[in-house]
């Protein structure tokens, strides 16, 4: 079996799934794994370094989206943060049995809804325009007085649509006071995109730290002040008694660095990778003209993410095909038995299977070159003709 | 009294002038399996292997349970012919059993004897009243039940001295491994062939698993999928061997010249192309598939006689007749069933077209085939084959 070259040798272009950590990542989680070792609940030194290093964390994960510090509350990611969105305002609003949200949400939001449907509650599932997007007169139309909740993604994880939270965020706030809380799915958007949740109007916002360079296991949750949500894992009284269980610290220190690297150039960082975008989005139009590009060409789209089907192709042989050439990318479908199907969200967009299941997504971050949108390009160019004789008419 | 392990075989003991063949395939087997234990020493006896020095713990069954060949082990005690002796030993042996009940209040038994050894002085049922009476004179708190016991004490007399046990865990059946010569087995990653192979090396057919892999149409976890139920097969034969033979190059021939609806045909018929190049290079008398009529549109009868025309070797379908459900039994009860399941892009699905042909004629397909560099493409792919041994 071929073994995975070093990082300098590959393009990796599939950091929606994951991003490598940043050295300075590294250097912070390694420090608390290996000195910093302390519990912050201990009553000594150790644990008042912990502690420090926990606050000095949530303030910096704060900073990124405008919040207070004591609104952050670290979770073991964007699935439970979204999770615990949802459940803990069925715990605390059950006399609203209303949700109103989209269809192309992530699977941590869907499955939950499904599941909250299944209980007897009532979910509005909005959709979206072919580009991705939902229309907030539509999500406005949907809420009632019984809403308890309006949950909408920031960014579209497969096709990088950015969804309109600020208008939507202050609409809702024009409820008056007995109004739904409004989560925002932040995982995809979050450090890369400005993101202010006081002007939007945000109650509750999940981030992952995994996404952005940080590493796996470490997310928050925003919880605006005021928002008196359950809590979904009881336990020793961590997290202000929202969140117990003892924090997993390599994973928040890494995250707040994380959090302080974007922030020192985040904008010259996405004003590269737009610039990226639109080469890459040329180069695979000029090695096949028939390549459907989903989600909007560039004004509402996040700079990072841009998802390709190739009609008549799989995904996954353009994606082994890819990764036979070092460039690693994602089909971003999931699979189920045998069959391979079609991606719910692409399917959502334009009904079109063979689209749905052609697709392949491109996602950059900070550590993309020039040279690897070229070299991806050309890696396509020779996999599209490899393939060729498996195209379907 | 001695601890051992009791090995039961079946038709070998059958099979006349071949058996000591067959029995010495089994024992090579049994010594494989048991080889990681300092000490183990095996004994054979009529119909029966004995093994020495290796625990009788559940692990240790059921990995010998997966041995061709074997009908039932089990954990025994072995004493001298002497019936004082073996009353004891069946007492000992009736406090073990239950000590695997957990305790039940209520337990029953009953006693079962073969005397093989006919100058020893009483007769089986005379046997199996001593043994039971000893048994309930010990204030276990057992009585005697002969129509469902808890357990059963078995006992047998016999040259090399009396056996006792008093459970066994069935083993596979069929024939040692190897008795029945080698075969090329066929795995795709699928329900089917992984059952097609159980059941041929249940037969003793000792198999050589070959795989097509279609990078980049499928990935490595394709590949690594078949790997994983190989592992599972070599269970029952720790020598199989993995071969994986890179197909991607045929198949997109096939795509690039051959008519769409001749395509699977074509591509089977490559198959037992490269399986025959394999089974002479191996050895082998035969090719397995996972192949069942009717399943699919390719596997008609008309299909496989055409498929079959370039095979070197006999094609056997261990499965032919049977129902899916059969099948689903048999790869859950082997432990292949989840792996089958796993999801990943089989090439299959990208390469069948809408419409195959069900009922090929083998002119036709010949003539599809004529735009392809057989002999070349083969050579290529058998050059190019990998083989996994662990």
């Amino acid at each position: 079996m071929s073994e995975v070259k070093r990082h300098e040798d590959i393009v990796y272009l599939d950091n929606a799934s994951t991003t490598r950590p940043d050295p300075r990542v590294i250097n912070a989680v390694t420090g608390v794994l290996g000195h910093d070792f302390g519990n912050p609940s201990s009553l000594h030194r150790l644990g008042a370094r912990a502690e420090r290093l926990l606050d000095e964390s949530r303030e910096r994960v704060a900073r990124v989206i405008n919040a207070e510090s004591g609104e952050i509350y670290f979770t073991s990611g964007g699935t439970e943060a979204n999770n615990w969105a949802i459940a803990g305002t069925v715990a605390s609003r059950a006399k609203d049995p209303h949700i109103v949200s989209t269809t192309v949400e992530h699977p941590s939001v869907i499955s939950m809804l499904d599941h909250l449907h299944e209980d007897g509650w009532e979910i509005s599932l909005i959709g979206v325009d072919e580009e991705g997007r939902v229309d907030p007169d539509e999500i406005m139309d949907a809420v009632t007085p019984d809403t308890a909740l309006v949950s909408i993604m920031f960014v579209q994880n497969e096709i990088g649509t950015i969804q309109e939270c600020r208008e939507i965020g202050r609409r809702i706030r024009g409820l008056g006071p007995k109004r739904p809380w409004f989560h925002v799915d932040a995982v995809q958007g979050f450090a890369r995109l400005p993101i202010d949740v006081k002007d939007w109007g945000v109650d509750l916002m999940s981030m992952s730290a995994h996404k952005i360079h940080g590493i796996k296991g470490a997310g928050a949750l925003y919880i605006r002040k005021g928002v008196r949500l359950g809590p979904l894992v009881f336990g020793g009284g961590q997290e202000s008694g929202l969140r117990s269980g003892t924090e997993n610290m390599p994973g928040i220190v890494g995250f707040g660095t994380a959090c302080e690297v974007w922030s020192e150039d985040r904008e010259e960082v996405m004003t590269r990778l737009a610039s990226f975008r639109k080469r890459l989005v040329d180069g695979v139009r000029s090695v096949f003209p028939d390549a459907v590009l989903h989600g909007p060409e560039d004004e509402g789209v996040a700079p990072h993410i841009c998802h390709f089907s190739f009609p008549g192709l799989r995904g996954e042989s353009i994606l082994h095909a890819l990764e036979a050439r070092d460039v690693y990318v994602s089909t971003g479908s999931a699979c189920s038995s045998h069959k391979t199907r079609p991606s719910p969200v692409i399917m959502a967009l334009t009904g079109n299977e063979d689209e749905a299941l052609s697709a392949i997504r491109f996602s950059m971050s900070r550590d993309t070159s020039e040279e690897d949108i070229d070299r991806t390009v050309k890696a396509l160019d020779e996999s599209l003709r490899e393939l060729s004789a498996w195209r379907r008419k | 009294m001695e601890e051992l392990l009791l090995v039961k075989y079946g038709e070998i003991s059958l099979k006349g002038k071949n058996r000591y063949q067959f029995e010495a395939a089994l024992m090579d087997h049994i010594r494989f399996v048991v080889g990681e234990y300092p000490g183990a020493r095996l004994e054979k006896a009529y119909g029966r292997v004995y093994i020495h020095s290796v625990p009788g713990e559940r692990n240790v069954l059921r990995r010998l349970a997966k041995i061709p060949g074997i009908v039932a082990v089990a954990p025994a005690l072995r004493v001298e012919n002497e019936i004082i002796k073996i009353r004891d030993v069946a007492v000992e042996a009736a406090k073990r059993a239950l000590e695997m009940l957990d305790g039940t209040s209520t337990a029953t038994f009953k006693a079962e004897s073969r005397r093989s050894l006919k100058s020893f002085p009483l007769t089986s049922p005379q046997i199996s009243h001593e043994v039971g009476s000893a048994v309930l004179a010990a204030g276990l708190g057992l009585t005697v039940d002969v129509h469902r016991p808890s357990f059963v004490i078995n006992v047998e007399v016999r040259e090399k001295g009396t056996f006792v046990y008093w459970h066994e865990v069935r083993g596979m059946g069929g024939l040692p491994l190897g008795s029945s010569g080698r075969g090329i087995v066929l795995l795709s990653g699928g329900i089917d062939s992984p059952v097609a192979a159980y059941l041929a090396m249940k037969r003793g057919v000792a198999l050589e698993a070959l795989h097509f892999w279609s990078f980049p149409i499928t990935g490595e976890r394709a590949r690594d999928k078949v790997v994983r139920i190989w592992r599972v097969l070599k269970d029952f034969d720790p020598q199989m061997r993995l071969h994986i033979a890179h197909f991607t190059k045929i198949q997109t021939a096939i795509m690039e010249s051959c008519p769409e609806k001749y395509r699977v045909t074509v591509m089977r018929r490559m198959m037992m192309r490269v399986s025959t190049r394999l089974a002479e290079r191996v050895g082998a008398l035969a090719i397995f598939t996972g192949e069942n009529l009717g399943q699919v549109a390719s596997q008609t009868l008309e299909s496989m006689a055409v498929i079959e025309d370039t095979a070197g070797v006999p094609v056997l379908r261990p499965l032919l007749t049977y129902d899916k459900r059969e099948t689903v039994e048999i790869a859950e009860r082997i432990g292949t069933y989840e792996l089958s399941c796993l999801p990943y892009e089989d090439c299959c699905t990208v390469f069948v077209p809408k419409h195959p042909v069900t009922k090929p004629r083998l002119e036709l397909v010949r003539d599809a085939e004529k735009a392809l560099p057989v002999d070349e493409l083969v050579e290529e792919c058998v050059r190019g084959i990998e083989t996994l041994e662990r």
